[in-house]
């Protein structure tokens, strides 16, 4: 089995029938194979969201199907299933701890699950090491006293100790300072070098998503206005010319460059390229 | 001291200290800043800087341990003074959720108006102009609750605009918004700033929102760290890595081509302003 998740011809509507009617999603065709990561990108109220909600059956298509895991995600009988297989991390998912200590917090997924203490246990520290926490100082400690960026660690390890196949982050970085974001970085990094599991990260932040993902999907306003790989969509001209200003300041310079019709010397693939590029381009100019 | 200091902002010697059960955390220490009307201050800051305890104590709503803030020569421990002190100060803070209370959003913005006893004609004025300002007219009858994240900051921003302040501070304003909105928002503080000459204190962890003050200020572990122009602050990259925050990619390209002699303009604010620029030199 390599697709992972495969949809087709999704449409999702809300309050159907209502003055409230509202279709969220519209035509939505893709195909993620095992160990890949997506990027889910796209602005307030494109359906973000809603699509991650339907991946783990907590919404059903109003049309089409989802299949995750090769499970049909409409089919009560096999929800709980589904839920095994897919983790979802909602966003600010620290405002949902409970636990009086680290530990129950961590293991009130895997407990539920049905396993036995040991193996409990060592799903825990492990789930809490692949967030880059020491498991030994920290399993006794309450959850309120530590920072909001601890704290949303520890609420994604919560998920992984379900050990999912897939792995579903709902605006990750948001609300993180620079450093925290940049650790949330390295957590999903490890992640995808271990190569089976696949991840997808809904995001309203491009530059995230770049540097991170396999494939892209943009929504807007409930289509999908692209769907394929990274490479491929810095080709993309006219996608780009939309979201410039979102991209890497490297492919900033890239993009803006080649909408003046520049040709660029060589691949650019950071920005200390990107500044030598601009001084070749000023002293070729002088020269003339 | 001297007199009652008009037209600006005063912080004298300001520490603040937050006391717990068995411990103490020092929030803020030592900090003499002034701010005059009509600036536009960013101030920057990683979590824990001290950032939004400056924001609160601004506006009276946390008092200096020791130190004094005066506002327009206001001294915000004041209890006679502190009801104009707010009138003078406006706050946005960065879920706005947690600021909106009515269930239209014309009457969210006639809120601060109306307490302020203004007659119905001059809060009726005031609603349309925030509007306008924010450019939200077309959403005056709707529910701010059902807005978008970006619209319902929007909505916040008008409601505190409405009281006429003679200075904004925002402490976080765009950290739920998508680049599009957060993009909105910043360009509406700039108007606000250069058009109408209220005052603009942008908070952020995020260097990238404060590229449009014109003085930006650094704030670590509850001291200032750093003080200048946007320009100025950025170039020193050694310092602000110490501190473990990163420039914006404009700053470090504008100092890669200013090393080789050729001098870049300080109104650019954007990457693709700057390749614009360089194709035409």
């Amino acid at each position: 089995m390599s697709n992972i998740i495969d949809i087709k011809d999704l449409s999702y509507v809300y309050l159907p029938g209502t003055p409230y009617e509202q279709q969220a999603l519209k035509d939505i065709n893709m195909v993620l194979n095992q160990g890949e990561l997506l990027g889910l990108f796209g602005g307030n109220g494109s359906g973000k969201s809603t699509l991650a909600k339907l991946l783990n059956g907590l919404l059903y298509p109003s049309r089409g199907k989802v299949r995750v895991c090769g499970i049909d995600t409409s089919i009560k009988e096999l929800r709980n299933e589904l839920w095994k297989k897919v983790g979802l991390v909602f966003q600010y998912p620290e405002q949902q701890i409970f636990e009086a200590n680290i530990y129950d917090e961590v293991a009130y997924g895997p407990r539920n699950l049905g396993l036995k203490e040991a193996e409990v246990k060592s799903r825990v520290y492990q789930a809490l090491e692949k967030v880059g926490l020491l498991p030994e100082t920290l399993v006794n400690l309450s959850p309120v006293k530590l920072s909001g960026g601890v704290r949303r660690r520890i609420a994604i390890a919560g998920v992984l100790a379900l050990e999912p196949e897939i792995l579903i982050l709902d605006e990750p970085m948001a609300g993180l300072d620079p450093l925290g974001q940049e650790l949330m970085l390295d957590i999903i990094k490890k992640r995808q070098e271990m190569g089976t599991q696949s991840t997808i990260i809904i995001s309203h932040n491009l530059k995230d998503i770049i540097a991170l993902a396999d494939k892209i999907a943009i929504l807007e306003k409930g289509s999908l206005l692209f769907y394929g790989e990274v490479a491929e969509l810095l080709e993309n001209i006219d996608i780009l010319s939309r979201f410039h200003l979102e991209l890497p300041d490297y492919l900033q310079v890239v993009y803006a460059l080649k909408a003046r019709g520049k040709r660029t010397n060589r691949d650019i693939s950071n920005l200390d390229e990107a500044g030598l590029e601009l001084i070749q381009i000023i002293s070729s100019q002088k020269g003339n | 001291m001297s007199g009652r200091a008009e037209n600006m902002i005063q912080l004298i010697d300001v520490s603040k200290e937050y006391k717990m059960a068995d411990s103490c955390r020092v929030a803020l220490q030592h900090i003499n800043l002034t701010i005059s009307e009509g600036e536009y201050i960013g101030i920057l800051g990683l979590n824990q800087s001290g950032k939004s305890t400056l924001a609160r104590l601004l506006n009276g709503l946390l008092k200096p341990t020791t130190g004094q803030v005066l506002i327009n020569g206001m001294a915000t421990d004041s209890p006679q003074e502190i009801r104009q002190i707010r009138q003078l100060l406006g706050m946005v803070f960065q879920n706005p959720d947690n600021q909106l209370i009515c269930p239209v959003v014309e009457e969210e913005i006639a809120f601060g108006p109306e307490n302020l006893g203004l007659p119905p004609e001059e809060v009726n004025k005031r609603v349309d102009w925030a509007l306008e300002l924010v450019g939200m007219q077309e959403m005056r009858y709707h529910a701010p609750h059902l807005l978008s994240g970006g619209q319902k900051q929007k909505v916040a921003l008008a409601s505190v605009l409405a009281m006429q302040p003679r200075y904004l501070v925002l402490d976080e304003p765009t950290s739920m918004l998508d680049p599009l909105s957060r993009r909105e928002i910043l360009e509406h503080l700039c108007r606000i700033n250069q058009e109408n000459h209220i005052t603009i204190i942008l908070i952020s962890h995020h260097p990238e929102d404060l590229l449009d003050a014109k003085r930006l200020i650094l704030l670590h572990e509850g001291s200032i760290y750093m003080q200048g122009t946007p320009k100025e602050v950025f170039k020193d990259m050694e310092k602000l890595k110490a501190i473990g925050l990163k420039r914006p990619g404009l700053y470090q390209l504008i100092q890669q081509v200013e090393e080789e002699g050729y001098r870049i303009d300080d109104n650019i604010k954007t990457i693709p302003q700057l390749v614009e620029m360089i194709c035409r030199i």
